[in-house]
């Protein structure tokens, strides 16, 4: 049953994980609110007011209060709609799960960053670097449906939206995630046949082919 | 003092993660017993209880792990919840969060570069650095904490900046601490100096400031390492 929250914006980018891990969480909480897509070469005066500090998205904008960064984001909208609880109510166990979301943004996202930008030996010590990073969520996966366990929790939404760039990582690293990480893929899997997730993630080929522009925008290559 | 299983901290003196985590518990009043890390010969304890990242400082409740300075500071603030870190308002809390995450995705960067800049670069790292002043100056804006009339988890968290961007200063010869441009962040370095569990909580100044002399040299011998 969607709730009608009173003013819920979220300004945001098609493609960007950050973005997707907030969608996913207003969905999962059934939370009804307005989207806006953001150009990130014209940033609008809302962005620019809500977020004055990063001038970045997401920013969720709730009841005139704009709260930024992804994972912060993802928490407040789990404290504050407490249906569907995304991080578990065990302390010990909510600090696992802050660890491992902090990892995703610390090391996958940190060599991503490095991975399409450099080449040579430089991109070689990337990539070891993410299939490394990627072995130990996947260690930490283990056997479970999900990295909540049995259900779809905090580290699933914080990790879940960069699957949709396994083949951007695989194309750019030259490796494959399948190969490596065969738990992960199929994780990624189970949790695109919740609606939350595949309505916010989008095709991976569609994600390479926004990087390939990027790079040629950006001059890299 | 108050007590909540057995509590161990593994720690190294000089280090502003430990503390703030140390501030934290004498804050709370929970005793702990506290285990010091040779960083150069870490032991097969601190390699058990934190394989990932091997660093300090590592919780220890009643044999649980728990690492990375600001998850241990929620996790304690969880447990123990007698004189609150974090506020209750979802939003507060957001913003506490979001204060804590500037310190460490922006500041502590901004430093360490001023920090190893050598000749041209220096001027554009300490641009970048005062700019994260002027944030923090502008946040901080009729209040004496991060927290408002008390110091709370973002108080915590920037609390490095009371003391180590001082013996950053001494150690890498420079000066951004002018009260005339940051006014509430250089009073709120004496607010937060003065509160006793930070006060009675720091290391010995003398020698820290040699610890980072030896630290900055030892990275601009070996840029690399």
């Amino acid at each position: 049953m969607a709730t009608a929250a009173k003013g819920v914006v979220l300004l945001d980018f098609w493609v960007s994980p950050f973005g997707q891990r907030c969608r996913i969480a207003l969905a999962e909480k059934g939370v009804e609110y307005e989207y806006k897509e953001e150009n990130l070469w014209d940033k609008s005066p809302l962005l620019l007011k809500a977020n004055p500090v990063h001038k970045k998205i997401p920013v969720l904008i709730h009841e005139g209060n704009p709260i930024c960064e992804s994972l912060l984001i993802v928490q407040y909208i789990d404290e504050v709609w407490s249906n569907n609880p995304l991080l578990p109510s065990d302390p010990y166990e909510r600090a696992q799960a802050r660890f491992w979301a902090d990892f995703v943004d610390k090391k996958v996202s940190e060599c991503w960053t490095r991975l399409w930008k450099v080449k040579g030996e430089a991109q070689e010590e990337a990539r070891k670097d993410m299939i490394e990073d990627l072995k130990l969520l996947e260690g930490e996966l283990g056997d479970k449906q999900y990295f909540g366990g049995e259900t779809f929790g905090f580290v699933d939404v914080a990790f879940v939206p960069l699957s949709a760039w396994f083949y951007t990582f695989e194309t750019c690293g030259n490796f494959s995630v399948e190969k490596e990480c065969p738990k992960l893929v199929a994780w990624a899997k189970r949790c695109m046949e919740r609606e939350s997730v595949s309505k916010s993630l989008h095709d991976p080929h569609k994600v390479y082919e926004y990087v390939c522009q990027l790079k040629k925008k950006l001059g890299v290559d | 003092m108050v007590s909540g299983g057995e509590v161990k901290l593994f720690g190294m003196w000089a280090s502003p993660a430990v503390r703030r985590v140390e501030w934290a518990l004498k804050l709370k009043g929970i005793k702990y017993e506290y285990v010091e890390e040779d960083i150069s010969n870490k032991s097969g304890a601190l390699v058990q209880y934190n394989p990932i990242n091997k660093q300090v400082p590592v919780l220890l409740h009643n044999g649980k792990p728990i690492v990375e300075s600001l998850v241990i500071l929620e996790y304690i603030d969880e447990v123990w919840k007698h004189h609150p870190i974090l506020p209750k308002d979802p939003y507060e809390r957001a913003m506490a969060r979001f204060w804590a995450a500037y310190s460490e995705d922006k500041c502590r960067d901004a430093v360490r570069r001023v920090f190893f800049a050598e000749g041209g670069e220096r001027a554009k790292a300490i641009e970048c650095l005062e700019e994260t002043l002027r944030a923090l100056d502008g946040e901080l804006e009729g209040k004496e904490f991060f927290g408002g009339e008390n110091i709370g988890f973002s108080d915590l968290v920037l609390g490095w900046m009371a003391f180590w961007l001082g013996v950053s200063e001494e150690v890498a010869s420079f000066e951004v601490l002018d009260p005339k441009k940051f006014p509430w962040f250089t009073s709120w370095i004496d607010n937060f100096l003065q509160v006793p569990a930070i006060k009675e909580n720091l290391p010995p100044r003398d020698k820290t400031v040699a610890f980072f002399h030896g630290y900055r040299r030892l990275h601009l011998a070996a840029p690399n390492c």
